[in-house]
């Protein structure tokens, strides 16, 4: 039996998920992260993306997080994320919409709208759509 | 008869307290559910972050962030949490006498004290007590906007930055359970390592992508968790004290009432006991 180690992704609303993993892998702000039970203690960004978790027995699950921390210890993995969502509650089509609507916002130059803040909402929108499509992938 | 009267008035209007109180306590009950409902959604990331916070200041990092740094304590915060509104049972008392005996410990040690408050029950009290208040706050809705809170925190952690303030605490109520709320008083900065024998030896992070912007990030996170797990906490502390004050409230009325109809019957049939000899009396003469 491979080692796992305690992972718990928490959220300002709700914890989403905690229990023993045999790896996480996550995006972090320089880049994929794979980490495996007994890592060295790391702290680090998380950037919107998606999470994915191998469990005991080598089931995966795939989180979505729009951004935080991620800090490791060797007994522990904790992701602090802003928000948190399960892949099965994505909603492709809500985030497509959303993802269309950053665009226009974005060429529409006469529309007084924060660019950054658009920007923002555009990288999180195409991580959830790459989240879902990840997880398609894999159950189909 | 005229004392059958006035009891009966005042059955009348102990009747009608009782009604509002009962009402009271079923919406405090309602609104209950719901803040604790809330707090219990944002316990666990509060939790975390504290942890995550502690490993942090356990580490040695290459990066000194000011509010990890113990320094000589001249002159002390506090952030207050309290509620807006009164008829809570002791839940405000309790929290402030153990806030001002903590404070009575620093000012014993000749250390000054500034408080920032947040809920108009401390606002009044600190009003008749005295006490430095840097910053108020009053009227927080029961569903709190972070950024509704981090204005007059502000105030403290800047003094904090100035040097003016060494330490800042927390002071809330803590939610155990319907019956039970324990006010408890956290210190929030400078950040506390905890005491963990695996975590003792020296040690760091490695930083992705720079120890400054992550640990500047991860506290700014923390103090907002922290200070939002308050009050959401102590709404739900608020709603459960409440219902219990109303519910007893309630059942009070009800054992006066009962006193009164008691005391009531018993003067009606003293009464009737009264004519009736009376009449008999009467007859007899006759």
């Amino acid at each position: 039996m491979a080692s796992t180690v305690l992972c718990s992704i928490v959220s300002a609303e709700e914890e989403i998920f905690s229990g023993q993993v045999e790896m996480v892998i996550a995006t972090g702000t320089m880049g994929e992260l794979g980490i495996l039970p007994g890592h060295t203690a790391l702290l680090s960004g998380v950037k919107p993306g998606p999470i994915r978790l191998i469990l005991e027995g080598g089931e995966e699950e795939i989180f979505f997080a729009s951004g935080g921390y991620i800090e490791v210890q060797p007994t522990s993995i904790t992701i602090l994320a802003d928000t948190a969502l399960r892949a099965d509650d994505l909603d492709e089509v809500a985030a497509l919409e959303a993802q269309k609507k950053a665009e226009r916002e974005l060429v529409d130059q006469k529309s007084d709208v924060d660019f950054a803040r658009v920007s923002l909402d555009l990288q999180e929108q195409a991580a959830m759509l790459r989240t879902i499509r990840k997880f398609r992938d894999r159950k189909g | 008869m005229a004392n059958a009267k006035e009891l009966r008035k005042q059955i009348g209007s102990i009747k009608n307290t009782q009604k509002i109180t009962r009402a009271m306590e079923m919406v405090a009950a309602s609104k209950m559910r719901k803040a604790q409902e809330r707090m219990a959604r944002g316990r666990p990331y509060s939790q975390h972050i504290r942890s995550v916070i502690s490993h942090v200041a356990n580490a040695s990092p290459e990066y000194h962030h000011q509010f990890m740094v113990e320094r000589e304590v001249q002159r002390i915060g506090y952030i207050v949490v309290t509620t807006d509104k009164g008829l809570c049972g002791g839940l405000n008392i309790n929290l402030l006498k153990t806030t001002v005996m903590d404070i009575k410990k620093w000012v014993d040690q000749d250390v000054e004290v500034d408080l920032c408050l947040i809920g108009n029950k401390g606002v009044q009290f600190f009003k008749s007590y005295g006490g430095n208040v840097v910053a108020a706050s009053s009227h927080v809705s029961e569903t709190p906007a972070i950024s509704d809170l981090i204005g007059s925190i502000k105030v403290m952690l800047d003094a904090f930055e100035e040097g003016n303030v060494d330490k800042i605490f927390l002071a809330n109520n803590v939610f155990v359970n319907t019956m039970t709320q324990t006010p408890t008083i956290n210190q929030l900065i400078p950040l506390e390592p905890i005491d963990e024998s695996s975590l003792k030896h020296r040690w760091d992070y490695i930083y992705e992508p720079d120890a400054r912007q992550l640990i500047e990030g991860l506290i700014t996170r923390f103090l907002e968790s922290q200070v939002y797990q308050a009050v959401v906490e102590n709404v739900a502390c608020e709603q459960a004290a409440k219902m219990i004050a109303m519910k007893s409230a309630t059942d009070n009325a009800g054992d006066l009432i009962d006193e009164l109809e008691l005391i009531m019957n018993k003067a009606r049939q003293s009464a009737i006991t009264q004519e009736l000899s009376e009449i008999v009396g009467g007859a007899a003469a006759v």
